[in-house]
């Protein structure tokens, strides 16, 4: 066995995985806490990558440095899929908290047809070409042809992303209030914890994430379009729901397990059949363990 | 300390409160009594805004507070052991006192209060690290009301404390009730179908039939009443 090659598709993976998991965390919280598979959410991840693109575009004809552009485009994403994710809970979501699970679901999907035709008409449906944000780094040059330079930055933005949240969650006054709203949200108001207020931030930090997703990707891919949130939302969605959705570290492992299968399945076997393992592997993982790989068991909710 | 005034409360169309009024002193413990779904519970969550009435109104130390969000009331110093306990099943005995000090920042009293709670409860120290969901439901019942006692509540209302617990751990949950009455002034407003258990301890109860309340009487005179001698105290 080549093990260069071998190498290669593990880091591939990787990559994908990494990227997957930045747009599962947005999934599994929002489930997390208030049960809703936000079909929106692939839609977000979009909206950050067009705000990056118009943004870096701005800056870098202005003659910015890339450093500069990358921050700045990166900050606006955030702020902007920050902002979509914070209006749509309050228009389409909070007004249906108290509804049939079905109306919310009929709403999120309403919504992400909405995004993606509003992009569609206030930009294009043609494919946009996205600038390379991420340099080739000169230290990096010798393992450039295992693990590419972009590709380095998207594995370690989304290390950094992970240990952020992890100590978002656990140790701060916020994260404290999410762990016990996602439990038991009445319990959680009799307490004294703002419910809305925490239904709020997790849709704000979910979107973040998404953008940062989108940003890496799209500057590594080197093009977007309306409808890229569409199928890297499905195969996220597909990744929280293998890790065990509302599981936060289920999440990501989730979407390294989507990554790697994705990526040895095509390396090793054929690259037209990428998302049929893909599903074939979620069927399969799904008949052994229904509520995912770190789900917790059906009892979850009181 | 507490005035309900013309409660109307609604499930959709079902009325469940109707036309409530009460009073509940500084230091006091009152009971409210009634069959099961007579809308005692209501009542509580109506009284912490989990509910909302839809007529009448809530007064708590002179101010209004039927209109605020449940955290807003909460803050003003009202606390619910809701019916059924809700312990945060994933987080640790630890962490479910911790939540009962969200609102607070002097962070030296929790402390003391943390030492007070574990030396009234003893069992919960020594699973202070493990999942509340893996309690016992006597357990649970002392985890919840000291969750409580962390919220250091000015008024703290028990739905059913009594539920579902043998009686060795009722009585001691009662003592530890009738304690925190006494030492820390807290003024106790108690749900209970034992009646029996509730007036012996209440200054004052009231009792509650199909969402309206019939009686209220002190603890003793109720307890002697023939009334609720035939329908609560299976005498
Ligand atoms: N969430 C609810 N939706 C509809 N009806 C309810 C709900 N909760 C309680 N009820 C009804 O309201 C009435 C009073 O209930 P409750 O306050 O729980 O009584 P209690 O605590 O005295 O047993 C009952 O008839 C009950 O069926
Ligand atoms: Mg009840």
């Amino acid at each position: 066995m080549d093990f260069e090659y071998f190498a290669q598709l593990f880091l591939g993976g990787l990559t994908r995985g990494s990227i997957y998991a930045l747009i599962a965390l947005g999934y599994t919280m929002v489930y997390g806490i208030i049960e809703l598979i936000n079909f929106a959410h692939g839609e977000i991840y979009m909206i950050g990558a067009f705000t990056g693109l118009i943004i870096a575009s701005v800056f870098t004809m202005l003659g910015f440095p890339t450093l500069a552009v990358v921050v700045l485009a990166g900050m606006a994403a955030i702020v902007y899929s920050c902002a979509y994710g914070f209006t749509m809970e309050k228009i389409a979501y909070k007004p249906l908290r108290n509804a049939p699970r079905l109306s919310a679901l009929i709403s999120a999907i309403g919504m992400s047809l909405f995004l993606q035709n509003y992009v569609l008409l206030a930009q294009t449906s043609d494919f946009l070409p996205f600038p390379s944000l991420i340099p080739d780094f000169e230290f990096w040059e010798p393992y450039a042809h295992i693990l590419t330079s972009p590709e380095l930055v998207i594995i370690i933005t989304t290390v950094v992303v992970m240990i952020l949240l992890t100590f978002l969650i656990k140790f701060t006054q916020i994260g404290k209030a999410m762990r016990a709203t996602s439990q038991d949200k009445m319990m959680a108001a009799l307490l004294g914890i703002n419910v809305d207020r925490v239904i709020s931030v997790t849709f704000i930090v979910g979107s973040a994430t998404a953008a940062i997703g989108g940003i890496l990707i799209a500057s590594h891919i080197g093009q977007i379009n309306f409808y890229m949130g569409f199928i890297a939302g499905i195969k996220a969605f597909v990744a929280a729901v293998l890790g065990g959705i509302g599981s936060i570290p289920g999440a990501v492992l989730g979407a390294l397990v989507l990554g790697w299968t994705e990526s040895f399945f095509t390396g090793y076997i054929s690259s037209d059949y990428e998302d049929v393992f893909a599903f074939l592997f979620l069927v399969v993982i799904l008949i052994f363990r229904p509520s995912g790989i770190l789900g917790r068991a059906e009892t979850k909710k009181v | 300390m507490l005035k309900l005034r013309n409660i109307e409360t609604f499930y959709g169309n079902i009325q469940a409160l109707k036309n409530i009024n009460m009073d509940v002193k500084e230091g006091e413990i009152i009971t409210l009594i009634g069959a099961n779904g007579a809308g005692k519970s209501t009542t509580l969550m109506t009284i912490c805004g989990v509910t909302k009435a839809r007529r009448g109104e809530v007064h708590f130390q002179g101010q209004p507070i039927h209109g605020m969000t449940p955290d807003k009331i909460v803050a003003l110093g009202i606390n619910q052991v809701p019916e059924g306990r809700h312990i945060f099943p994933y987080l640790t005995v630890m962490e479910n006192l911790d939540m009962g000090t969200f609102l607070r920042k002097d962070t030296e009293n929790i402390k003391k209060d943390l030492e007070y709670i574990f030396d009234l409860f003893p069992r919960l120290a020594e699973r202070r690290h493990q999942a509340g969901g893996t309690l016992s439901g006597g357990e649970q019942q002392m985890l919840a009301i000291s969750r409580a006692i962390m919220t250091r509540p000015k008024l703290l209302l028990l739905d059913e404390p009594s539920l579902g617990l043998a009686p060795i751990i009722v009585k001691q949950i009662f003592d530890i009730i009738k304690k925190i009455n006494k030492e820390n002034n807290t003024t106790i407003f108690l749900v209970e179908q034992n009646a029996n258990l509730a007036l012996k301890i209440a200054h004052r109860g009231y009792v509650m039939e199909t969402g309206s309340i019939t009686m209220s009487d002190t603890g003793e005179n109720l307890l002697s009443n023939e009334d609720v001698k035939k329908a609560y105290l299976g005498i």
